[in-house]
């Protein structure tokens, strides 16, 4: 029996995309969310990559291309953010840029 | 074919895993780049070649030395790691794992319990012309967006990241009250 | 004739620009506040002198139609006869002299403050009320009007409304005549059930084909009338607020609280005096209202210390004497009265008022003393005034329109009322002089910096001349308009009884030199302590008025809401601001601001949606 079954490809995507979250909620350092969130982004490309080999359809390559620009822009937007961060409270501990107290 | 699959999976799996756990953020870069490349792997597996080129000349390329030159303007040092270190203390990741270990079961239950797909897999290579026709054909309004998006991003980045001598005095004020009050977070 | 619109057109600008513009310069808005009312009085001046040589018949101008319901028409009518003349000569004439006043006085006052424009606003926005209550040809425009110059009353009685009394008295004012709005508005909602109509004249032309006098509905719509007219015009037993008015600005006094508002009772009974007719024991009673009215307040006004105070009491005095006047039918003479009484009160009124300020705001009479030498000019403004309100023989306007009303009250046969008025005149006498003997005679006891400037000076001048002899020769054109209600009694009678009357006024001026020119013994013994104390405190307070209101109906109201403060309505309204309260609580937990919270919630809220979607 050749071939894999889907469930394989999307089942190690769950487990990517866990991870990163898991990553997400335990890390303070900003820059290892935004690593995190990559990871989180790049497990959804292979889901819809899996998804696609099944049908042996393009779109799932679609749809990951449309992840990378999205990924990139975030990057972009993020990695701004942390140099602001850094910039203002010297330190890039996501916690310290609570100011609500609530 | 699955083979590779499995082999790079799990190499994808065990980077990510050092990824999150790491305390050196250039450690954990490197471990980053290796799950990139091993997802590029198993895109190459599956037979989306195209998709893998990306994985590797974007992701692992673009984006992550982007990253990388980040940390490399943070100035981090061995300080770092170990505030990183003192960070990572069981009571504040167990609750977090656990809560992802949930969300892990119950996606597996749903991989069991739904019905699947009929067929497998066989890795049918799809060539970049398919991809481009999808992507300009049906895809293009899509594709416009994209490029909004990306506009508007460069945008944001800009006005994020400028010098503002006001900005900088109003920054190095905050960070003193910070300093000041630790307790306040 | 459209010159008629401009009289309330010119306040009217006055008012919007003042309050677009809040923060122009001082000088500005006193030329404005002033001007506009001036323009105001010109307007008027045209409009009777044409209205005089177009040979005096009621004039109507319908503006537009207002309100169209149904049947419901209202028009937004102007209609002109002798007694709305009469009423805008005093509202824009008084008004003008009176606002160029209080260009001068509250420059004093203020000191430097901010408020100029917002004070000139009020009062433009007054007169133009004002006017619309005098011109107004129906009964709901009158009511419009009615309830304008009840706003302005209240912006000016707390106008200083940083002090917390001064907005109580505001308070206070605006709720009294409130309760008298209400019955007006009954009235109004019967007279239209009624008649159909709400339009004046239409009213009084029905009146008499509908109703039979002595008509039991006749009565109830006459009784709510003067229940209206009781509260603007402070009359028992809706008296008690104007005293506390008195918290606004002198000119405010004058204006408002003598000279036009608290006279629009006396206008809509004179106005719808056609129903009173058809009401014989209602109209009885207006003459009563007023007789009381006159001697409490005169009583009261034998024992306060505060020079604004006095005063008002005096006013309600003498639109007791109005309504009196009213009540025994001598219309002609209640106008007259009207008239007069706003020349002199306003004249007393301003005339404190510089004092006030040359005396450093201060108010109480016994902290004055021996201003005469210190203020010529105001001491005998002050005398010319207060001979008017006494009524002093001959040579003053109060002695012609006062005694008509004493004469007229005895001649057309109501004995008892003319003893009180007469009582009532020799009170107005006695706490008159005492007033002017306290502030202005014996020793001096404080510096005062006498006013200067022309709109110190005109406003008083013309005023005082207004109150001598020379104002009682202004005719009024009310012929026609209202019955004239005098009786021709043999001559040698009256001449008797306005000898007795004047002999009355002088022994009230008699009595107060006795007791207060000079050492002031024995008065100050008398009411040192003991039943004498008791009685001016009792007199103080007004006879215990606002006492017994507190306790008839302010503290037996507040006990029944307390004791439904918490039941079971309560209960149950107060689940909805619980309910909201307590999700704001929730909320306000969830927003700490901390990414990692938030990621947290948000996948639990995925692992929900996946739950659902896997078992949906």
């Amino acid at each position: 029996m050749t071939g894999l079954p889907i469930s394989y490809g999307i089942g190690l995507a769950a487990l990517l995309f866990l991870m990163g979250f898991a990553g997400l909620v335990i890390r303070r350092n900003t820059l290892f969310i935004l690593m995190c969130l990559e990871i989180m982004m790049n497990a959804a490309g292979l889901a819809f990559i899996v998804a696609g080999a099944q049908w042996q359809a393009a779109d799932g390559n679609v749809m990951f291309i449309l992840i990378i620009t999205v990924a990139a822009a975030e990057a972009a937007i993020g990695l701004g953010l942390l140099l602001q961060l850094q910039k203002r409270f010297r330190t890039i501990d996501i916690d310290a840029a609570s100011e609500m107290h609530g | 074919m699955e083979f590779t699959f499995f082999l790079a999976g799990i190499i994808a799996l065990a980077t990510t895993l050092r990824v999150i756990t790491c305390a050196n953020p250039v450690h954990a870069l490197l471990y980053l780049i290796m799950s990139m490349l091993a997802l590029a792997v198993d895109f190459y597996a599956l037979g989306a070649a195209f998709a893998a080129t990306l994985e590797v000349v974007v992701y692992a390329g673009a984006i992550m030395v982007l990253f990388l030159f980040v940390v490399m303007m943070l100035n981090l040092n061995n300080e770092t790691v170990a505030r990183e270190k003192s960070w990572m203390r069981p009571q504040l990741w167990t609750g977090p794992s656990i809560a992802a270990g949930l969300l892990l079961l119950a996606m597996i239950w749903a991989l069991v319990t739904g019905s699947p797909a009929s067929g497998r897999i066989v890795g049918t290579e799809l060539s970049a012309n398919e991809v481009g026709m999808a992507l300009f054909g049906p895809y293009v309004v899509v594709v416009e967006l994209s490029a909004f998006l990306l506009l508007a991003a460069l945008a944001v980045a800009a006005h994020i990241g400028r010098e503002d001598r006001d900005l900088a005095a109003e920054g190095a004020e905050h960070g003193e009250r910070v300093t000041n009050h630790p307790g306040d977070h | 004739m459209s010159l008629l619109v401009f009289t309330l057109i010119f306040p009217l600008l006055g008012a919007i620009s003042l309050s677009l513009f809040p923060r122009m310069a001082d000088g500005t808005a006193r030329t404005i506040g002033a001007a506009s009312v001036g323009l105001s009085a010109l307007s008027t001046a045209f409009v009777a002198l044409f209205w005089f040589w177009s040979g005096g018949f009621p004039y109507i101008t319908t503006l537009w139609q207002w309100i169209s319901v149904g049947d419901f028409q209202v028009d937004f009518g102007l209609y002109l006869d002798g007694l709305s003349i009469t009423m805008m000569g005093v509202i824009t004439g008084v008004g003008f002299l009176i606002h160029l006043f209080a260009a001068w006085y509250m420059v004093h006052d203020l000191e430097g403050k901010p408020g100029m424009a917002r004070f000139f606003a009020y009062m433009n926005l007054f007169i133009v009320a004002m006017l619309l209550l005098v011109l107004g040809d129906n009964l709901l425009l009158l009511y419009l009007g009615w309830e304008g110059v009840g706003l302005c009353s209240y912006l000016l009685i707390g106008y200083y409304y940083e002090t917390p009394a001064n907005a109580w008295a505001a308070f206070k004012a605006f709720l009294i005549t409130r309760i008298g709005d209400v019955f007006l508005a009954i009235g109004l909602f019967l007279l239209y059930a009624v008649f159909g109509t709400l339009n004046i004249q239409a009213i009084l032309h029905l009146a008499p084909q509908v109703w039979s006098e002595g008509d039991t509905l006749a009565d109830i719509a006459a009784l709510m009338l003067l229940l209206g007219a009781c509260g603007k015009s402070a009359q028992l037993p809706l008296q008690t607020w104007l005293a506390d008015a008195m918290a606004g600005p002198t000119p405010v006094s004058a204006l408002i609280h003598a000279a036009t508002m608290v006279t629009a009772g006396v206008y809509l009974i004179a106005r719808t005096y056609g129903i009173f007719l058809l009401a014989p024991g209602i109209h009885e009673l207006v003459g009563i209202i007023g007789a009381v009215t006159l001697l409490i307040a005169g009583f009261a006004a034998l024992a306060q210390t505060d020079i604004k105070r006095a005063i008002a009491y005096s006013t309600m005095s003498q639109i007791g004497y109005m309504f009196l006047a009213l009540g025994v039918g001598a219309w002609h003479a209640a106008i007259f009265h009207l008239m007069i009484h706003a020349f002199f009160k306003s004249l007393l009124f301003l005339t404190a008022g510089s004092v006030i300020i040359a005396c450093h705001h201060e108010q109480n009479i016994f902290k004055m003393g021996g201003l005469r030498k210190k203020l010529p000019f105001d001491y005998w403004m002050f005398v010319i005034g207060g001979a008017a309100l006494s009524a002093l023989p001959l040579v003053t306007a109060g002695f012609y329109s006062k005694d008509a009303i004493i004469w007229l009250s005895l001649a057309n046969g109501h004995a008892v009322l003319w003893l009180f008025s007469i009582i009532g005149a020799f009170i107005t006498s006695v706490y008159t002089f005492r007033l002017i003997f306290i502030v202005f005679h014996g020793e001096q006891k404080t510096e005062a910096h006498a006013g200067r400037g022309l709109a110190h000076h005109v406003p008083l001048a013309v005023l005082a001349v207004l109150s001598t002899f020379i104002g009682a020769l202004i005719g009024q054109p009310l012929a026609g308009v209202l019955p004239s209600g005098v009786v021709e009694g043999h001559p040698w009678i009256e001449l008797f009884f306005e000898v007795v009357s004047s002999l009355v006024a002088l022994g009230g001026l008699a009595v107060a030199m006795a007791l207060y020119l000079g050492k002031r013994d024995f008065i100050t013994k008398s009411v040192a302590k003991g039943r004498g104390a008791e009685a001016w405190q009792f007199f103080h307070n007004a006879l215990g008025f606002d006492a017994l209101y507190d306790r008839v109906f302010v503290k037996p109201y507040l006990a029944v809401t307390r004791a439904h403060r918490r039941d079971w309505i309560e209960a149950v309204v107060n689940v909805i601001p619980g309910l909201a309260s307590a999700l704001n609580t929730g909320l306000t937990v969830g927003q700490t601001g901390r990414v990692r919270t938030y990621t947290m919630v948000m996948f639990a809220g995925a692992a929900v949606l996946l739950a659902l979607l896997m078992f949906g």
